[in-house]
């Protein structure tokens, strides 16, 4: 095996998982706070492609400065899922609560299907042209400014999560909900903020991956299945174990690539969710899961 | 040939010894009051017996027969059945059919079934009410319905957990008047329970647990007076009222 | 109850020689997923384990009666039940690695579509299985390889399937075993602790709901005569299984029945309407509106509401 090549692997794999983190720090933020399986989460991510590829072919935005506008949007549409829809269901049991978020992925999914089409498409940014080398490696402009920019929104949401009142409100909320409710939270502005900011995430790291991948509509389930990958083995709820797993689930997937074929990596996924399932039992560094 | 024999139970959770080399024995046609301060490991021992957790160490014996690896369902066929502390009936189901899913255990043909339900729940005096739906029933209801369902497997040994609570001095006089006859009947009782009333005037036999052991056993009123008792649980106020 | 039971019957009966050839293909899907549906509402609706990985039978089940039909000229007469078995033993498979590991709610729901993922990749990438093309079937029209001229002969045959399962439940509710599987829905804890061998109630409800529903595989290869991996065990497939129940009532005998009755001619309706203008999937878009309207405002799903209204007018 071409140490180069793996060495290669090892970079792409490694950069990559900035996204892979910013997408589960998403989804294991909604269920720490509010114990809500996203299962939306992949197909919010592609219209986060969507909307970046959007601005790219229409107002020339670049998605390395649209993201700002695509994390935006999807936060509102976090927060109108959340409020008009979740919050209803809030104590039902989990099968309901499974079957709401069904269907507004199949929404999703479905509409960015009606308007844009089947066919896989990518974002064209200049960025992708210009390569960097260090040694005998390289790695485009791209992909180094993906992983920046999605560890820094990462950072950023650290900071707001430790430092600010809302920040803080959420984390006692993900704590304990009824101690959170006592003190006198609005948890339903929590809750809803919450699920922005989740939302938020992953519209802002569909818009970061739009450049280097190509998606179509149909891309949503693969991305929400990856997303709980992570999540289940960095431990449901657990925002560290969320970010590390996102850069292990990466690395795991780029070695599976260069060692196996691009179609197996599928079933590798796959098959590391079951072995993950059946052996959790709460992740790396999580909480159980209600 | 003793009903249960306990040797050695122990259970750990983490860092806590939950329950710590408890014996335990009880007789046919017996009951025995199981009291202490919460956190005394009471209920871990239910779970234990009755198959929801595994122990760390010891051997429990019902009928002479070890218990080791045994389900919770399979426990409750050979005849020991328990009551949950937080009772958990059935939701979407009446009360009658509630006890039914018991009584399927013994007779597995639907009718019969049916027909041994009702006759448990007009023994515990809810015959009146037995289409109603579980979920709307009073909290001393759903105590009865708890105790249905544990009476229709037709059990031998009945672990009641703290059936008494949260219910006022009129219901609990009700149940009292309930486990006896139950008693009387020839299922055996081993209660777990708060209330000193109860406990003292049902139970032939207490046994005290304070974190994870055993610290006395006998007869109700030699308990009651037990000076390590007293400071561990009962408190100086107490005083037994079958007392001088 | 059982006068208008035979007289339903008795209308879908006569309505081949009645109705068009286009409301006889129609009502060929309707009882077709009426029937994956009332399967799956064995292990889902009563049991209460959702899986969204139930196309993973139908897959099965069809590409092993196709297999056997075209490679070794076994009637898909005699396929059809080893397809069922075949499926049944993926589903005790499933069943034995969820229930023995306590997977529940979403993390069940997740093994089920990881499982149906992994037989989709599989077949897409295993060219001995057909690969990425997949299987057809050549049209013969001849009966003992499951093939028949007259539309109207499917329409009998969805329709023995339909009421067959919906027979099987109904048994399924007045035995024992669903009793036990209704209340294992509710509290398995409390289930346990009254006798009830849980798993084994849960393995038997797998193991039938996947062996019907691989059954169901046969007629889908051999009414379809082709079967494609993306098609025939992807999630589009498995939503079309589940949401019938759910919408018409999962955990009632009637629910799948009332959910296809609802949702084909919808499915029907949009597709016609929207495929002119280029709108594929827009009949997905419905469902899931559809989807979360039943879950928000209908939980139990359509039959319950109905029964509800129906004693709510005769007070």
């Amino acid at each position: 095996m071409d140490p180069t090549l793996v060495g290669q692997g090892l970079l792409s794999g490694f950069l990559f998982g900035g996204v892979y983190s910013l997408m589960a720090v998403g989804l294991t933020l909604i269920f720490g706070v509010m114990r809500v399986v996203n299962f939306a989460h992949g197909d919010m991510m592609v219209w986060g492609m969507y909307l970046a590829w959007l601005l790219a072919s229409r107002a020339g935005i670049d998605p390395y400065v649209g993201f700002i506008v695509c994390a935006a949007a999807l936060f509102l549409l976090g927060i109108v899922v959340q409020r008009g829809l979740v919050e209803r269901i809030v104590d039902a049991p989990h099968e309901t609560q499974i079957l709401l978020m069904l269907g507004v992925a199949l929404v999703l999914e479905n509409t960015a299907l009606v308007a844009f089409g089947p066919d896989p498409t990518r974002v064209r940014s200049p960025l992708t042209q210009s390569t960097v080398w260090l040694g005998p490696i390289f790695v485009d402009l791209a992909r180094l400014l993906t992983f920046g920019v999605a560890m820094a929104l990462t950072a950023a949401l650290g900071l707001f999560l430790a430092r600010t009142d809302l920040g803080r409100t959420m984390r006692a909320a993900a704590d304990n909900p009824y101690g959170a409710r006592v003190i006198g939270a609005d948890v339903r502005a929590v809750y809803a903020a919450a699920f922005g900011v989740g939302a938020a995430c992953v519209g802002a790291a569909g818009a970061l991956v739009s450049p280097i991948l190509p998606f179509q509509p149909t891309s949503g389930l693969g991305l929400s299945v990856t997303s709980f990958n992570i999540v289940i083995i960095g431990g449901m709820g657990s925002l560290p174990g969320a970010f590390a797993g996102g850069i292990l689930v990466s690395l795991a997937e780029s070695m599976g690539a260069v060692f196996f074929s691009p179609s197996m990596k599928e079933l590798v996924s796959f098959g590391l969710l079951i072995a993950i399932l059946l052996f959790r039992p709460a992740g790396l560094f999580g909480k159980t899961a209600a | 040939m003793s009903l249960l024999e306990v040797l050695g139970l122990s259970k750990r959770f983490g860092g806590l010894q939950a329950v710590g080399g408890l014996d335990l024995s009880m007789a046919e046609g017996e009951i025995l009051g199981m009291i202490g301060p919460n956190g005394a490991g009471k209920t871990t021992v239910f779970n234990l017996l009755s198959g929801f957790l595994v122990s760390d160490a010891g051997e429990i014996r019902f009928r002479g027969r070890s218990l080791h690896g045994l389900k919770p369902h399979g426990i409750c066929r050979l005849g020991m059945v328990r009551t949950f502390q937080i009772v958990r009936p059935f939701p979407q189901l009446s009360v009658v059919d509630n006890v039914k899913i018991a009584a399927l255990s013994r007779r597995p043909a639907m009718r019969d079934a049916l027909d041994a339900a009702r006759a448990v729940v007009e023994r515990v005096g809810r015959g009146a009410r037995e289409r109603e739906p579980a979920v709307g029933l009073t909290l001393a209801d759903r105590k009865r319905l708890e105790l249905a369902r544990a009476l229709a497997t037709e059990p031998t040994l009945l672990l009641l957990d703290e059936v008494m609570a949260g219910l006022n001095p009129t219901e609990i006089d009700g149940m009292v008047r309930l486990v006896g006859a139950i008693n009387a009947g020839g299922v055996s009782v081993l209660l777990i329970e708060h209330n000193m009333r109860a406990v003292m005037s049902l139970s032939h036999r207490i046994v005290v647990l304070s974190f994870g052991e055993k610290i006395a056993e006998g007869p109700p009123r030699a308990v009651a007076a037990d000076r390590r008792v007293i400071e561990a649980y009962l408190g100086e106020e107490y005083v037994h009222p079958a007392a001088p | 109850m059982k006068l208008a039971a035979l007289l339903a019957v008795g209308v879908l009966a006569a309505l081949p020689w009645i109705v068009s050839s286009y409301a006889v293909t129609v009502l060929i899907f309707i009882f077709f997923y009426a029937y994956l549906g009332q399967a799956w509402n064995i292990v889902g609706g009563y049991a209460g384990h959702l899986s969204a990985g139930h196309a993973a039978f139908v897959g099965v089940g069809g590409y092993a009666a196709a297999l056997l039909s075209m490679r070794a000229g076994l009637t898909p007469w005699i396929g059809m039940w080893i397809g069922g078995v075949l499926a049944a033993m993926l589903g005790a498979f499933i069943g034995y690695l969820g229930f023995r590991f306590g997977l529940r709610g979403f993390y069940f729901v997740l093994l089920t579509v990881a499982f149906a993922e992994i037989c989709r990749v599989v077949a897409l990438n295993v060219d001995a299985v057909g690969g990425a093309l997949g299987l057809y079937i050549t049209f013969t029209g001849n009966p003992r390889q499951f093939q028949f001229q007259d539309n109207r002969v499917y329409y009998y045959v969805a329709l023995a399937l339909m009421l067959g399962a919906t027979a099987l439940v109904w048994a399924l509710e007045h035995h024992r075993l669903g009793s036990y599987l209704t209340a294992i829905r509710q509290d398995e804890g409390a289930c346990e602790a009254l006798g009830v061998d849980t798993f084994r109630c849960k393995m038997l409800a797998m193991v039938l709901s996947s062996f019907l529903t691989g059954v169901g595989g046969t007629f889908y290869a051999f009414y379809l005569f082709s079967l494609q991996p993306n098609a025939v065990f992807g999630i589009p497939l498995s939503v079309e299984i589940i949401i019938r129940p759910i919408v018409g009532g999962a955990g009632t005998v009637l629910g799948p029945v009332l959910g296809s009755f609802i949702l084909s001619p919808l499915a029907e309706i949009s597709r016609t309407y929207f495929a002119q203008g280029g709108w594929n999937g827009a009949h997905l878009i419905a469902y899931g509106i559809l989807l979360i309207a039943v879950v928000l405002f209908l939980p139990q799903g359509a039959y319950p509401a109905l029964l509800r209204l129906g004693r709510r007018l005769a007070a």
